[in-house]
């Protein structure tokens, strides 16, 4: 067990690039992972490492299981067969605390923007005045907003918010399920550069997302699902000039792949 | 914390069955009468019970119901005076031990009662089982109380003596409400039947539709109102001392003549007749 | 029909005349059946709400019991509770038969089941809603609810309204426990069968008309809140 604290209080101790090493702080180790539900073979016996903390995206047609390995992945769902390793460790309860997911309809209490900061901030015994929560707030351009009802907000600010509240919880892991989906241009700029300061401080990202343009923008290395199964992992400058597997050639090029 | 919200929750329970409480000066001393619906809707007991509380303090809580569900109720311990009208159940529930002794209170008296037009013929007969006969013979619809009161004790007592039995015509003719005596008469008004009922809540019965007295007079037609202290030895609940101060009141000239004064449209309801009993 | 007109001019008769005796009833039938209600939503609402976010087995038939129990007819639980609270019963050392008390406790049990059954319906709607962000969030389970029963409030207004109706409106359960007895357990419901068994009907009606003027201005409060609820999307 290492002193999670420390690590998410310390300063980035040097510039990303650095951090990027072949091993990151948070590596994840995945083998023979299987969920099926209602007899349906969605993730088929998957294996794979990201031992880095570079930025990943998830990609991969519709249907292809992206949002199911992210659950899995963050423990919410349980599966059916398989390991699941983070920093050698399985899931629990522990571990998922240091992990945030911001899904792609965000859920919202029925309260004010601020009562929804507090109340996830107040879960992990973290400072929740309103002076504490001034930063989160101005970082998404929410300040203004802080006290009106959270559910009356458009849905970038609802995903704003979305964001504010996982990033509050200083997570060491963050999942985001498309994010930016349907959302007003200036909301993914803000939320896009939100990720990547997040990163940049530590924390490791993994995205999904089938709007290849923001995967060029934000993915350091891609890992790209097909019916299920991981068709390659590839650093992203190489992937979107020359993907290794058909699926993913295919994929980019704009085909229709079933 | 949660212990603490269990705990202010069981108090906030506890508030709120305080808040519905009686204040305690009316809570003070009281006692239970069971009592049957007769005495109560007429009035009488509204009328003299305030009375009784001028000269003692002692609060008189009436739970008026039928006489078989009264006897019932004070068997449980449930009160601890019962003033009812059924002269055999109540020498019954003294004899069983219940109660400790009976007096003699007030009597009136049973009437037939139905429809105008009077299809079964029985308009201005004195003779009570005579009138039955004629019902059961015309097949004119009867409502009764069917509910083990001493209304119905006495009705059955009197289709007995007419030599009739109502249990195979029930549900033709005959046609038992299983309620109350106020409840019968509003059936009986609905379907123009006929009905056996005392006199007082006749007479202060206000929904009397197209339905008349047809038959009264009869001897057998005598209505005694009885009433019995409940034995503190059966339930050590029995507040003896208000209550036998309540019958010694009851029983004693200013509770027989404040029943003799009660009247309704001018009409006396109870005619006292503690002292011609035996106690 | 005479008693119709009647009735209604009754009605406004003693409605104007704030008539003392009418006034000491509606008071004790509105003390009895808040009390009760307050009662049966700190039972029923954790209940419900446990019901709603929890898995065991049984859980199918606990619903069914309490969804079951919401049709009971009142007059058994007053027999019930009379049998409990009679002096011959096993809590008969209380002394509560032919109070409020034994009122509250009669109407407690007739209105639990409906804010279980209702609240567990609501609850487990927004859990629906909420249960995967919680479980994002390590959630525990007593914050869990306690969260789901606030922001589900409005709502279990609604269910608290639907257990205030039938409290109020209940007449076999008082009858038999409270006795009935003037100025100590009489009712707006047992006062109407009173004078219904007198043959006053027009009275009888009049006190029917102001009851359900009472539950009318309670739904229109409850209706009130709610919608400005709604303005804030809180609802």
């Amino acid at each position: 067990m290492h002193d999670t604290a420390a690590l998410r209080e310390a300063p980035p101790v040097s510039p990303p690039e650095c951090l990027r090493t072949a091993t990151g702080r948070y590596p994840l180790s995945v083998r023979g992972l299987s969920y099926s539900a209602d007899g349906q073979d969605i993730i088929k016996k998957v294996s794979f490492d990201l031992p880095s903390d570079d930025l990943t995206v998830l990609m991969g047609p519709n249907g292809a299981g992206k949002s199911v390995l992210l659950r899995l992945l963050h423990g919410l769902m349980a599966p059916t067969g398989g390991t699941i390793l983070w920093n050698g460790r399985p899931i629990d309860r522990a571990l998922r605390k240091s992990q945030a997911m911001v899904f792609q309809k965000p859920v919202l209490l029925r309260r004010s923007v601020l009562q929804n900061l507090r109340f996830a901030m107040g879960l992990r015994g973290l400072a929740r005045s309103r002076g504490d929560l001034e930063p989160i707030l101005k970082r998404l351009h929410l300040q203004t907003l802080a006290d009106r009802p959270a559910r009356l907000l458009s849905g970038g600010e609802q995903q704003r918010l979305s964001l504010a509240r996982a990033l509050a919880l200083k997570p060491e892991i963050l999942f985001l399920d498309e994010p930016c989906a349907n959302l007003d241009p200036a909301s993914v700029q803000l939320i896009e550069d939100t990720i990547k300061q997040a990163q940049a401080q530590g924390t490791k990202i993994i995205l999904v997302t089938h709007d290849i343009h923001q995967a060029r923008r934000l993915a350091e290395q891609v890992v790209f699902l097909h019916h299920g199964q991981v068709s390659e992992i590839t650093p992203a400058d190489i992937f979107f000039n020359a993907a290794s597997s058909r699926e993913a050639r295919a994929y980019l090029d704009g085909k229709i792949l079933i | 914390m949660l212990s603490k919200t269990a705990l202010s929750a069981a108090f906030i329970a506890f508030a709120a069955l305080q808040w519905t409480a009686v204040p305690a000066s009316a809570e003070d001393r009281f006692i239970v009468i069971q009592s049957t619906t007769s005495t109560a809707n007429s009035g009488l007991l509204d009328a003299i019970l305030p009375k009784f509380k001028d000269k003692t303090g002692i609060d008189v809580r009436v739970v008026a119901v039928g006489t078989g569900q009264a006897i019932k109720n004070a068997t449980n311990g449930d009160g601890d005076v019962l003033l009812v009208h059924a002269k055999p159940a109540e020498e019954k529930f003294v004899a069983d031990g219940w109660g400790v002794k009976r007096y003699d209170v007030m009597y009136n008296d049973f009437v037939i009662v139905g429809p105008e037009n009077d299809p079964a013929g029985i308009r201005g007969m004195e003779n009570a089982t005579d009138a039955l006969k004629k019902i059961a013979k015309a097949k004119a619809p009867f409502a009764s109380r069917g509910d083990d009161s001493g209304t119905h004790k006495k009705e059955l007592s009197l289709w007995k003596s007419a030599d009739i039995d109502v249990t195979s015509a029930s549900g033709s003719w005959y046609r038992e409400t299983g309620s109350g005596m106020g409840a019968t008469l509003n059936t009986a008004a609905g379907m123009n039947a006929y009905a056996l009922t005392d006199r007082a809540t006749w007479i202060s019965f206000k929904n009397k539709g197209g339905l008349a007295i047809l038959t009264e007079g009869d001897d057998r037609l005598f209505n005694q109102y009885g009433v019995i202290l409940m034995n503190p030895e059966k339930h050590a609940a029995v507040k003896a001392d208000e209550g036998g101060a309540f019958i010694d009141w009851l029983t004693g000239p200013e509770g027989q003549q404040a029943i003799a004064n009660y009247k309704l449209d001018g009409q006396q309801l109870f005619f006292p007749n503690a002292n011609k009993a035996t106690n | 029909m005479q008693d119709f007109r009647n009735a209604f001019s009754l009605a406004f008769e003693l409605i104007a005349s704030l008539d003392a005796n009418l006034l000491s009833i509606v008071g004790l039938s509105l003390r009895v059946t808040f009390a009760a209600l307050l009662i049966s939503c700190l039972i029923g609402l954790p209940i419900g709400a446990a019901l709603a976010v929890s898995r065991f087995p049984g859980r199918g038939a606990i619903v069914v019991v309490f969804n079951t129990m919401m049709g009971l007819p009142p007059v058994v639980i007053g027999l019930l509770v009379y049998m409990m609270l009679s002096n011959a019963g096993p809590l008969g050392v209380l002394r509560l038969l032919y109070t409020p008390g034994a009122m509250v406790i009669a109407q407690t049990i007739l209105v639990t089941p409906i804010i279980v059954a209702l609240s567990r319906q609501v609850i487990e709607d927004l859990d629906r809603e909420y249960a995967e962000q919680f479980r994002s969030l390590v959630v525990p389970f007593p914050a869990a609810m306690a969260a789901l029963l606030w922001d589900a409030r409005f709502a279990l207004a609604t269910v608290a309204l639907a257990g205030f109706g039938r409290a109020i409106a209940e007449v076999g359960a008082v009858m038999i426990v409270g006795g009935n007895i003037n100025h100590v357990t009489r009712a707006m419901t047992t006062a109407i069968a009173l004078e219904t068994s007198k043959g006053d009907l027009a009275l009888a009606l009049a006190l029917g008309i102001i009851l359900l003027l009472i539950a009318m201005t309670v739904n229109a409060a409850v209706q009130g809140i709610k919608a400005s609820a709604r303005r804030n999307a809180y609802a």
